[in-house]
């Protein structure tokens, strides 16, 4: 019975409740429901559909090897490209793992073997979820006022310091769930046969979520590749090679984008911009894909 | 060997709380300016004016709770039942269209901002738009015309148009958490609904929901947060006018577009405010990941009692 069965013992709904409603009413809300929720799918899935779509004929004229391989130049200049963007933005992407990938597994092996109870892992553990919350515009603000502002110029590093602290989060806890999944038994084991309990941890709990870890960090790399807030107030941008990755502004792809999107009010721009955007949406998107077929069997066994 | 190591993680981990606080820390200590300056009521003056110098926040927090609003209006009922398709469908075809609407999630904020820009916009501007005020004729209605047709004519940017991008960019999160929390209802519920008569919809309602109920609002404030802090769709789209919103379709601006726009060109007391306002957002997004943390915690503790 539909209505109030949560306030009534269930037994005696059908003699208790004050409105019955007839079978073929009940029998059309649902079928409304079911369209509803097709038509939904349908609308999340074709909205995807229809981005993907947009990016890849709007950015496909622009691609070719020249595109590919030479720096960006102002407006009118010919052989104009992305290569430098695209450079600074995988230094940008890949020294943000330098930093924060040590960092965030260690902290994630802290809550998985050393803090699974505690006040102190619990606080911790709630500063992580809310970290991963955190708008990257924010993180962006505050990385200027710890770098920027003190240095006196933006650069690669200051951007990469942000992609790092929006990774952190992300990758720790990502670690610690991966951790706990492995099984007491193996911790018992090693530390049976003598092992210290770093040893253990190191060389077999984590080398047995290996995949797991793996897949968490590529995927939060995917996510901040595209990160742009952040990068508008710590990498800027440049029409130049990335070669003063810790002293200059450094080219990278998001901002590009946005420069050229809407900074611009030239056909040009806005083709070179949605050929960026191919680019990155085609390796951000595979990098996603390609994980999660990777490493679904084995994560999905562990679970 | 082993307390140096376990020191060495505690170190790390702390780091996490550390970054939390220093955050909070150095965006007040730059806002130190303007709040010495405006005092509160930076909070509700709706002036911009870098020349005089006097800045308000009303127009960007206004802006951004209309947008947030109005993406979970249109993201939640979506999320909710194709959350409730997901769960229900065969496995295989279930697992496929979960990974897509994953895949939504993992497209960059950046691409979301230009396909608003040049094909949602247009498109709200040229049919839309005219649409909703002329063939249906809702401009003549009393309050609502007013509320649908913006000062500025059809022009597609604005805020509606900001809140479907963010609808969306959520969706797909709030549908991966309410897909969590439907399958976690133990199936003997949804057999013995089944088994008295409920149709789908019944048992989706009155047992799945009521189970779920504090997951389900944990996801919500998940989507919340996100719509709160997202800068680069809404930037693009929303038309980055200082004005407090007088309709739906009307430009205006939320707070992260305010701060990505006008943060290289503002030195001085304008930089204050930014940073004021990022300092708003900051205690804003907080404030939500708290709740949802909160529920979300709930629900993953006492799993199997009943809400």
């Amino acid at each position: 019975m539909s209505n109030s069965s949560s306030e009534i013992p269930v037994v005696s709904v059908s003699v208790v409740s004050p409105r019955r409603r007839p079978l073929f009413f009940r029998k059309a809300t649902d079928l409304v429901v079911r369209l509803f929720s097709v038509f939904a799918v349908a609308l999340a899935v074709g909205a995807m559909a229809w981005i993907l779509f947009t990016v890849v004929s709007h950015g496909v004229p622009a691609i070719d090897f020249g595109f590919l391989t030479n720096p960006s130049k102002p407006y009118g200049i010919p052989d104009s490209g992305i290569a430098n963007a695209l450079l600074g933005t995988l230094f940008i992407t890949a020294c943000g793992a330098v930093i924060a990938v040590p960092l965030a597994v260690a902290a994630g092996i802290y809550l998985s073997e050393f803090g699974r109870k505690g006040k102190i892992a619990a606080a911790l553990r709630f500063s992580a979820n809310v970290m991963m919350g955190m708008p990257s515009v924010i993180v962006g603000l505050f990385v200027y006022t710890i770098l920027v502002i003190p240095t006196g110029h933006f650069s690669g590093f200051a951007g990469a310091v942000a992609l790092a602290i929006i990774m952190f989060p992300v990758i720790m806890r990502t670690t610690e769930d991966m951790l706990a999944m492995v099984p007491d038994t193996l911790r018992e084991s090693g530390l049976a046969l003598g092992m210290s309990r770093a040893r253990t941890t190191l060389c077999i709990i984590c080398r047995a979520a290996k995949n797991g870890l793996l897949t968490g960090v590529l995927l939060s790399l995917a996510r901040v590749s595209g990160e742009t807030a952040p990068l508008l107030f710590t990498a800027m941008f440049a029409d130049a090679w990335p070669t003063g990755f810790f002293s200059e502004p450094t080219a990278n792809m998001p901002v590009l984008i946005t420069e050229y999107a809407t900074n611009s009010p030239f056909e040009e721009m806005h083709t070179a911009g949605w050929g960026a955007a191919l680019v990155i949406a085609v390796a951000v998107l595979c990098v996603n894909i390609l994980t999660r077929v990777a490493f679904r069997d084995r994560t999905k066994a562990k679970k | 060997m082993d307390s140096f190591f376990k020191t060495l993680c505690l170190g790390c981990a702390c780091l996490i709380g550390l970054l939390m606080l220093s955050f909070f820390v150095q965006l007040f200590v730059n806002s130190s300016d303007a709040w010495a300056q405006f005092g509160l009521g930076f909070l509700w003056s709706s002036e911009w004016d870098p020349v005089a110098e006097k800045f308000g926040a009303l127009p960007s927090i206004a802006g951004t709770l209309l947008t947030t609003v109005i993406a979970l209006a249109v993201a939640l009922p979506l999320a909710f039942v194709s959350a409730l398709y997901l769960t229900d469908a065969p496995p295989l075809v279930g697992r496929v269209l979960s990974q897509a609407i994953d895949l939504l999630a993992a497209i960059p904020s950046v691409i979301y901002g230009m396909w608003g820009l040049f094909v949602l916009a247009p498109l709200m501007q040229n049919y839309v738009q005219p649409f909703l005020a002329e063939t249906i004729g809702l401009e003549n209605v009393p309050v609502l015309g007013g509320l649908l047709v913006g000062e500025y004519g059809f022009n597609g940017f604005g805020f509606f148009t900001a809140g479907l991008i963010l609808a969306l960019m959520i969706l797909p999160y709030i549908c991966a958490i309410m897909r969590d929390v439907f399958k976690m209802t133990p199936a003997v519920l949804r057999e013995s609904a089944y088994g008295i008569g409920c149709t789908k919809w019944e048992c989706a309602k009155d047992i799945v929901m009521k189970y779920g109920v504090r997951g389900l609002l944990g996801g919500v404030f998940i989507g919340l947060g996100r719509a709160l802090g997202e800068t680069m769709a809404v930037l693009f789209v929303v038309g980055n006018m200082m004005e407090v919103p007088g309709a739906l379709f009307d430009s205006g601006t939320t707070i992260a577009a305010t701060l990505a726009n006008n943060f290289a060109e503002a030195d001085g007391l304008q930089r204050s405010a930014l940073f004021a306002l990022g300092l708003v957002l900051l205690a804003m997004s907080f404030g939500i990941q708290v709740f949802a943390q909160y529920y979300l915690h709930l629900t993953s503790a006492k799993r199997g009692e009943k809400a």
